[in-house]
């Protein structure tokens, strides 16, 4: 499976192998398609079927139904004619479609006739004093190495935030006989009053029994505490301990390890850096690409489906896959499109597994305090600069997030503002009086993750491309 | 702060961490292994050098960063564990030449 790419071009070329990039990459090549699927992790799955060709974890109603659906698919795209590149990392998309692509430290270029990228979400940065300290992660980190690996927290474990992935961790844990101390939630208040018109299509939607479920299950192990509207990590070089504020109430537990969760984000690094046009989302509060009905972009070949495309969840993911996939096989092999399922009928499906998302994303909105940070809560994990940092460069003339790299460094590390970048954009918008839009995001480039220059130089050159830079 | 769950019955190898073994099971990436050993796997940034511990675990925050096998600044996370990997935290930055 790590191999390299058996063409120099292919007729599809699909980025990422989760809910949408399976299903894309299944209706693509069952098409006839030539098909490439590119993905950075050892199997495949994206976040939500995470390790689901190899998880340890056998006892199949511990990770759930919702885990287990996505089997069918993976055996889907195994059985295909599809070429399946696994810990393949792709730092490079430009407009002309040629992805490059780095597998095993050395690096190749390959052109697509369409891209549907698939590169899912990530969780939204929850910068809180003392996120940074060892004990602190995000509870997609603890999902990740239970279902890779079964490993579930020991120590005295505090769960907090909002969200249905947050009580999702919870009761796998649970299931799995981890530990679970507290669960701080931090949805507030006013959000159950907002999110109220929007009950009708939720109560009705399969997500609403599930959800209920699941928070009986473990508010019936472990005590909830609402209305939170202040967290703190503390330590000294190591988490010791949480603090809370709920109501008037504050209090300090010890703890050792603190799971932070408040939504995902689409994952927008390498459709930004292609120059994919992006808009800042006022209810889910994050950047969204610009598209249309069939996952098209303002870049001519690339379409993203999934939760890149704004967050949706699995069940759209996959459906927005076939979409995005049915709509290359129009442009590419109208015969073979006409034995498909049709257009219309995927977008009824579509339809259906987006009820009730405008409900969660009202429900969920993260609080401002937990989204701008202030003082020397620190923004930018990378660099290390903390919110005063940033409100102080303000001050003296830094307009957006791409001057304030000038500034302060910020987005500039290894995680290329992955962490910091919505942050950023929040807090300089607030510093500045204007919209997140206004402010804007950091200009992202190639190469999106880091390579060596050495695997740079290693690559193949043409006459060519040399004489373009030799002199004499 | 974390311990493996029972059910886990994957063949168990050997990396090392820091010169010293450690068990890791087939299919743990290398981060996973370092936080199941219960050892002091803290890394060191390199801006100011203060401990860090993995964050994100999905290739994303680059907290998790690792020397592996000679090569510094390796994504831990994303690397799955083989028999002898010799693993070593990194103290502050990539040093030149690995």
């Amino acid at each position: 499976m790590n191999a390299v790419p058996q063409r120099d071009a292919y007729d599809v070329v699909v980025i990422g192998a989760g809910p949408a990039g399976l299903a894309a990459t299944a209706s693509a090549s069952a098409a006839g398609l030539s098909t490439l699927l590119l993905d950075e992790n050892p199997g495949p799955g994206g976040q939500v079927w995470r390790a689901i060709a190899s998880t340890p974890v056998t006892a199949r109603d511990q990770l759930g139904a919702d885990y287990w659906a996505g089997a069918e698919l993976v055996g889907e795209v195994r059985a295909s004619k599809a070429e399946i590149i696994h810990r393949a990392t792709v730092w490079s998309l430009d407009r002309h479609l040629e992805i490059g692509i780095s597998v095993g430290g050395a690096s190749a270029f390959v052109k697509a006739r369409r891209v549907i990228l698939a590169t899912g979400a990530l969780e939204r940065p929850f910068p809180i004093p003392g996120w940074t300290l060892p004990g602190v992660m995000t509870a997609g980190a603890a999902q990740t190495m239970l279902k890779s690996s079964a490993l579930v927290p020991d120590g005295r474990t505090v769960i907090a935030g909002q969200g249905p992935l947050l009580w999702l961790l919870a009761a796998q844990i649970l299931r799995l006989g981890g530990r679970i101390d507290r669960i701080l939630d931090t949805t507030e208040r006013k959000n159950y009053l907002a999110a109220l018109p929007h009950a009708f299509a939720f109560v009705t939607s399969p997500y609403f029994m599930k959800g209920l479920a699941m928070m009986r299950e473990v508010k019936a192990k472990v005590p909830v505490t609402t209305g939170v509207t202040e967290l703190t990590a503390a330590g000294e070089g190591q988490l010791a301990g949480v603090s809370y504020v709920a109501g008037n109430r504050r209090e300090t537990i010890p703890a050792d390890l603190l799971l932070l969760h408040q939504g995902v984000v689409p994952n927008v690094n390498l459709a930004m850096a292609a120059g994919v046009e992006h808009r800042w989302d006022e209810l889910q509060l994050c950047w969204s690409p610009v598209i249309n009905g069939d996952g098209g972009t303002s870049i001519e070949g690339i379409a993203i489906a999934g939760d890149g495309a704004g967050i949706g969840g699995a069940n759209a993911a996959v459906v927005r896959g076939r979409i995005a996939a049915r709509a290359a096989i129009e442009a590419l092999a109208p015969a073979a499109a006409a034995k498909l399922t049709p257009m219309t009928a995927l977008k009824a499906a579509l339809a259906q597994a987006e009820r009730g998302r405008a409900f969660l994303d009202t429900l969920f909105r993260p609080a401002r305090q937990f989204r701008i940070p202030a003082d020397d809560t620190i923004v930018c994990r990378c660099e290390e600069v903390t919110a005063k940092d940033i409100v102080d460069a303000v001050a003296i003339g830094a307009t957006g997030p791409n001057q304030l790299k000038a500034y302060r460094r910020t987005g500039m590390g290894p995680c290329q503002g992955r962490l910091c970048g919505l942050t950023v954009t929040e807090l300089m918008a607030q510093a500045r009086g204007k919209t997140p839009q206004e402010i804007g995001y950091y200009r992202l480039r190639a190469p999106v993750k880091p390579i060596t220059l050495a695997e740079l130089a290693a690559m193949p050159k043409t006459d060519d491309d040399v004489k373009a830079v030799v002199r004499g | 702060m974390f311990r493996r769950s029972d059910q886990d019955k994957r063949p168990s190898l050997q990396i090392f961490v820091d010169g010293v073994a450690v068990e890791a099971r087939e299919g743990d990436t290398v981060s996973a292994a370092l936080l199941a050993s219960g050892r002091d796997v803290r890394r060191a940034t390199a801006v100011s050098g203060t401990p860090r511990l993995p964050y994100c675990m999905m290739g994303v925050c680059f907290d998790c960063l690792v020397t592996i096998d000679g090569v510094g600044n390796r994504q831990g996370c994303l690397v799955p564990v083989a028999a002898g990997m010799q693993i070593e935290i990194q103290k502050g930055k990539r040093e030149i030449g690995r």
